[in-house]
């Protein structure tokens, strides 16, 4: 169960204590998150809401190594990555963690199944292991006939959808979307959500997601809300809210 | 090997980008081996001059005889193993713009200074006895489409009058960049003709001598003892190595050599700036990219690595084409050539082919550092915040 007093589990599979995130701009320093707490478990979907410039990303990609933070720590299936050297951080990323961007990110020379296949050039796996992977990530978001179509030969759902096959090829701890339906229609990201959950209700993937959509936050097991740097519960946001209403 | 395709799909992003900057290394390194040839040419003198060999000419100036008297005397000097004698001819082969180096020469002697110079035996003695006789290079019998026992007419200018020859025989040098451009003729008809046109300041005089001796180490000496023979005397003589005179040589083209040198590189330094630039600009489009490769695992060291070898495949290809024009260059005939009117024998070495793949990839190497040691420091929440 999701939780952000700090008291969660030992047997989270993520685990924030404490963390802190600070930015200096002109001389000013920006406390981006603050002592925050987080425990999320294996198999859960986690949305992540607040206003632009709260953090959410910031918190994302101190999640997935990405970025290191300034105070506080971050383990991860029991490992502490914190600590971890630049080096050791993009191993443990390649292993552990699925991004999913808004804005695809795909790399347009290559055709959807080189993009697919490119975590996987950095494993053992030989050329008909990494081909039966990527075809069988690619057959989970519904592309087996696009294999070979270039991103551009994509509409911007497909692409999205190509994103989420490279990003569960290696079969990774966790999933990272940040704002995977922010560029798409609403029929697309209807889609995208449909598969988001089918991954976590089929295949057992813990899923955080950043959106600023209250419709697709709708569709994640519990949303989080970032205030000022830390994160409430939305329920309790709600309870707050009306409270402050009476 | 399985990062072929990524490697290629990058290089092949934008077409026409990679023809242009293939294209810009091309000329830069094409430019290198012109260079580099035309350098060779300046100083082909000196590379292929023996090193036991001295010359000796008129203290005054080459265009100054010495007397035929004098061989006898070199020849007593102590070290002194052979000498032969030259006179230049300067003739005309139907138009001026065909030049290539007449010298009278006299044949038993040329051919034991000159081993490197290969003539079968059997043109060599139909030479002998042929007073009309003549000897030319390869290179000048293939761009004139001579061959043996044809009759060709050379127009003098200092010694005036048709001069007309009988093609004898066809000489090769035994090494890459011999010169092959040169015509003899012999010192017997030379000889004759000044004597039939009473032309006393040709008359038992020669232009210069080619001394042989028994050890490069004794050059100096045998020099210094050859011109304190002449001393004082009316045609003192200034002796030095077959090097040092073939330098004289290219030293009196030095300002053209330099003016050459000079602005060539200038191009080609400039040609390097713009194509690490373009370089530098193809690494900046890919920012988001880089960065994506490692958000899902690829080291900053991949990213440095990867970049650097597309750069140097640019290079490496760019280079060899520039130089393979440059060789083609080289292997054009001198009719369509017009640079091999002023140096017949225009060479690009394999050694030199070498160094040019060497510099290319130094140059790819180069220009792609910077962008690549950018890309590996890139941090990938930047560059996707630049998205």
């Amino acid at each position: 169960m999701v939780r952000v007093d700090g008291g969660g589990s030992s047997n989270s599979l993520i685990k924030a204590r404490g963390l802190g995130k600070n930015y200096s701009r002109g001389g000013e320093q920006i406390h981006v998150l603050q002592a925050l707490n987080l425990d999320v478990e294996q198999g859960e979907f986690v949305a992540f809401m607040g206003p632009s410039g709260s953090g959410k990303t910031t918190l994302l990609n101190l999640l997935g190594g990405l970025d290191v933070p300034s105070a506080g720590s971050i383990t991860v299936a029991g490992d502490e990555i914190t600590n971890m050297s630049r080096s050791k951080l993009t191993q443990w990323r390649a292993r552990h963690v699925g991004f999913v961007f808004q804005m695809y990110n795909l790399i347009p020379v290559l055709t959807a199944f080189q993009n697919v296949e490119l975590p996987l050039l950095l494993t053992s796996l030989s050329k008909a292991q990494r081909r039966k992977h990527v075809e069988t990530a690619l057959g989970v978001v519904g592309l087996s006939d696009r294999i070979h179509h270039f991103p551009r030969q994509l509409s911007g759902g497909q692409e999205q959808r190509v994103t989420i096959a490279r990003a569960i090829v290696s079969d990774p701890t966790f999933l990272l979307c940040d704002e995977p339906t922010g560029d798409l229609d609403r029929k697309s990201a209807d889609e995208i959500m449909e598969l988001i959950l089918r991954l976590v209700k089929e295949y057992k993937k813990t899923v955080l997601m950043v959106t600023h959509d209250p419709l697709v936050a709708a569709r994640a097991d519990v949303t989080l809300h970032l205030e000022k740097g830390v994160l409430v519960e939305a329920d309790r946001l709600q309870t707050v809210s009306s409270g402050g209403a009476r | 090997m399985k990062f072929i395709g990524l490697i290629r799909a990058n290089l092949f992003r934008k077409k026409v980008r990679l023809l242009l900057t293939l294209g810009s290394f091309a000329v830069a390194m094409c430019l290198f081996g012109l260079l580099v040839v035309i350098r060779g040419a300046f100083n082909q003198g000196i590379d292929v001059a023996g090193a036991n060999r001295l010359v000796s000419y008129n203290r005054i100036g080459l265009i100054n005889p010495l007397p035929l008297s004098y061989r006898d005397r070199i020849l007593q000097v102590p070290g002194v193993t052979g000498v032969t004698h030259q006179n230049w001819f300067g003739g005309v082969y139907q138009d001026p713009k065909n030049f290539f180096p007449q010298f009278v020469i006299d044949p038993e002697s040329q051919r034991k200074m000159y081993p490197e110079f290969n003539i079968p035996d059997d043109q060599w003695q139909n030479f002998l006895k042929d007073r009309q006789g003549a000897i030319v290079g390869a290179f000048t019998a293939k761009k004139f489409g001579w061959k043996v026992g044809d009759r060709i007419p050379i127009q003098g200018t200092f010694l005036p009058g048709t001069w007309e020859f009988n093609i004898d025989g066809i000489y090769h040098g035994t090494r890459a960049n011999d010169d092959e451009s040169q015509f003899w003729f012999q010192w017997d008809n030379f000889e004759n003709y000044i004597e039939t046109k009473k032309i006393t300041r040709y008359l038992g005089m020669v232009g210069w001598y080619t001394i042989k001796i028994d050890n490069p180490d004794n050059a100096l000496r045998v020099a210094k003892a050859v011109d304190s023979l002449f001393a004082n005397s009316d045609y003192e003589t200034h002796t030095d190595s077959e090097a040092n005179f073939a330098a004289g040589f290219a030293k009196q083209m030095g300002n053209i050599q330099f003016l050459i040198l000079s602005i060539g590189s200038i191009v080609f330094f400039t040609l390097l700036l713009v194509t690490g630039n373009t370089m530098a600009i193809a690494v900046r489009e890919r920012t988001s990219e880089l960065a994506v490769l490692k958000a899902v695992g690829y080291s900053d060291r991949f990213v440095l690595l990867l970049v650097l070898f597309e750069s140097m495949v640019i290079a490496a290809f760019g280079g060899v084409l520039g130089l393979l024009a440059a060789k083609g260059f080289t292997l054009l005939p001198a009719n369509v050539n017009p640079i091999r009117s002023f140096f017949p024998l225009l060479y690009l070495s394999a050694g030199m082919f070498a160094v040019g793949v060497t510099a290319a990839l130094t140059v790819g190497l180069v220009s792609g550092v910077l962008p690549a040691f950018g890309a590996m420091r890139l941090r990938v929440v930047d560059a996707l915040r630049r998205v």
